[in-house]
């Protein structure tokens, strides 16, 4: 590697004494220069593999999100079943101006063309900026659609966490939520990857019947059968600030600000 | 295996650890250490940082000058890195995932550095090859080492494999949630070391001061 530069012993401002003027900008720039063409080498040679590994790895928690991955199955064939529609969040409408398979809403929520600031007041999830136009991942049986994945995201205790939460074609009934990287302590807010954890979201309502968003994280257990009990999921132990943080996100993106009016839509007239 | 390179190897591993005896690149044994399979991750890459970056060093020490080596060895570490990260990226995902920001961070690790500077710098490329496996097993046996006791006592697990049914799960193990942070590898580090030392008294540093006399009576 960066010792190619020394390779041709014959070259003469080897010859110079080491602290020179000279050679110090001669090393300088070419111990520079072979790191260069050697970071850039690998970066350029693997960059395939890795937009491959990241696509196969979002793909793959929307089909868990779903319900529809076990280990080794075959992604590719899986998500076969999901179509990707773009929605634009002001309007709830679809929306057809961007292209949805390389739609990326992490990158649009940075891109100022793309993104709304959200006002401090609203901004329940601390993630300031938002895309205008989110992805909606449609899982079909059939023609039928069964299921809507939503992207969402927000901040817990370190980290922001990006998730997906999977909702009946009714727009009103959680089959999951799934978080496909945080940065939480791993043990206490790490546990929204619990599996059992991840269990308790399936059959909770979002909306009570006002409208409003009703569902969040509770302190403790949820009592069975208590009022309300179908819109609280129990607080992750030793982990208030993640615990909150996935209530508030989630109030976030269901709310105004977020899938409300396309979820409404859906409730009013299917998908 | 000549001896001589033998004891390059091996000298690190307990006799005269990067970690138990220098006490250098604490901070990521403290990180990274949760789980055995971010610690083994860690200690590769490390591993092999320390090697390549030894080598070139060493290949180039002769015409390094003096007021920018420091520098020099800055960006030949840091390009190791870039392209470890790269390739843990590439055919790691999860693991590098978990790793996040700690790969990027062996760029400051002062093993690294350490070696470069102090050994590298005087000697040839083979031994010095040899010595960057070595510092960077050293380290390897440390992290795997706290990793063993904060996954299994932190999660009931070993490599993610579960050992002890923890009560989430339906077991009977409590785990103790302080050995998932990074306290708890302080203490198991504080312990070991003191284990060492007791082990191989020479390891013991002289105290840098000495009571001799408290309020005018001699102490022994």
């Amino acid at each position: 590697m960066s010792n190619d530069s020394k390779s041709g012993s014959s070259m003469n401002f080897l010859a110079l004494p080491n602290d020179s003027t000279a050679k110090t900008f001669i090393m300088a720039t070419l111990v520079c220069l072979v790191c260069a063409v050697f970071v850039s080498i690998s970066a350029v040679a693997l960059k395939p593999l890795q937009v491959l590994n990241k696509e196969l790895d979002k793909k793959k928690n929307i089909l868990q999100v779903a319900g529809l991955y076990q280990d080794g199955d075959d992604i590719e064939a899986a998500f076969a079943k999901i179509d990707i529609k773009l929605i634009d969040l002001a309007t709830g409408e679809y929306t057809t101006e961007l292209d949805a398979a390389s739609y990326d809403e992490i990158k649009a929520a940075k891109d100022p063309a793309l993104n709304v600031k959200i006002p401090k007041a609203k901004d329940l999830g601390s993630i300031r900026m938002r895309p205008k136009v989110m992805p909606v991942y449609q899982v079909k049986d059939g023609d039928k659609v069964k299921q809507l994945i939503l992207p969402i995201n927000g901040y817990g205790l370190w980290s922001t966490l990006y998730g997906f939460l999977a909702v009946e074609s009714d727009g009103q009934t959680i089959v999951g939520l799934s978080y496909y990287q945080h940065a939480e302590t791993p043990g206490l807010g790490g546990e929204v990857d619990n599996p059992k954890w991840k269990k308790l979201w399936a059959g909770k309502k979002i909306y009570s019947e006002d409208g409003e968003v009703a569902i969040d994280v509770i302190k403790g257990s949820v009592a069975p059968g208590a009022k309300g009990s179908e819109f609280q999921v129990d607080g992750l132990a030793g982990a208030t600030l993640t615990s909150r943080g996935v209530g508030n996100m989630l109030k976030y993106w269901m709310g105004a600000e977020g899938y409300l009016k396309y979820l409404n839509k859906i409730q009013a007239n299917g998908v | 295996m000549s001896n001589e390179s033998k004891k390059i190897i091996l000298d690190p591993l307990i006799d005269n650890n990067p970690i138990g005896l220098q006490v250098l690149g604490i901070c990521s044994a403290l990180a990274v250490t949760t789980n055995l399979g971010t610690a083994l991750v860690m200690s590769l890459a490390l591993t092999s940082v320390c090697a390549c970056s030894n080598l070139s060093i060493s290949m180039i020490r002769n015409h390094v000058p003096g007021a920018i080596r420091i520098i020099v060895q800055m960006t030949i570490i840091a390009s190791l890195v870039i392209v470890v990260d790269q390739v843990l990226k590439a055919y790691v995902y999860d693991l590098s995932k978990q790793l996040s920001v700690f790969v990027g961070l062996i760029i400051t690790n002062c093993i690294v550095m350490g070696r470069a500077e102090a050994f590298a710098m005087k000697n040839p490329p083979g031994v010095s090859f040899l010595d960057g496996i070595g510092n960077g097993l050293g380290y390897s046996v440390v992290l795997l080492f706290v990793g063993t006791f904060r996954e299994l006592l932190g999660s009931g697990k070993l490599f993610g494999i579960e050992i002890l049914t923890t009560v989430n799960e339906g077991g009977w193990y409590e785990p103790n949630g302080l050995m998932l942070l990074p306290p708890s590898a302080f203490f198991i580090i504080g312990l070991m070391i003191w284990g060492i030392r007791t082990m191989r008294p020479a390891q013991v540093e002289e105290p840098d001061f000495k009571i001799k006399e408290v309020n005018g009576t001699e102490v022994a």
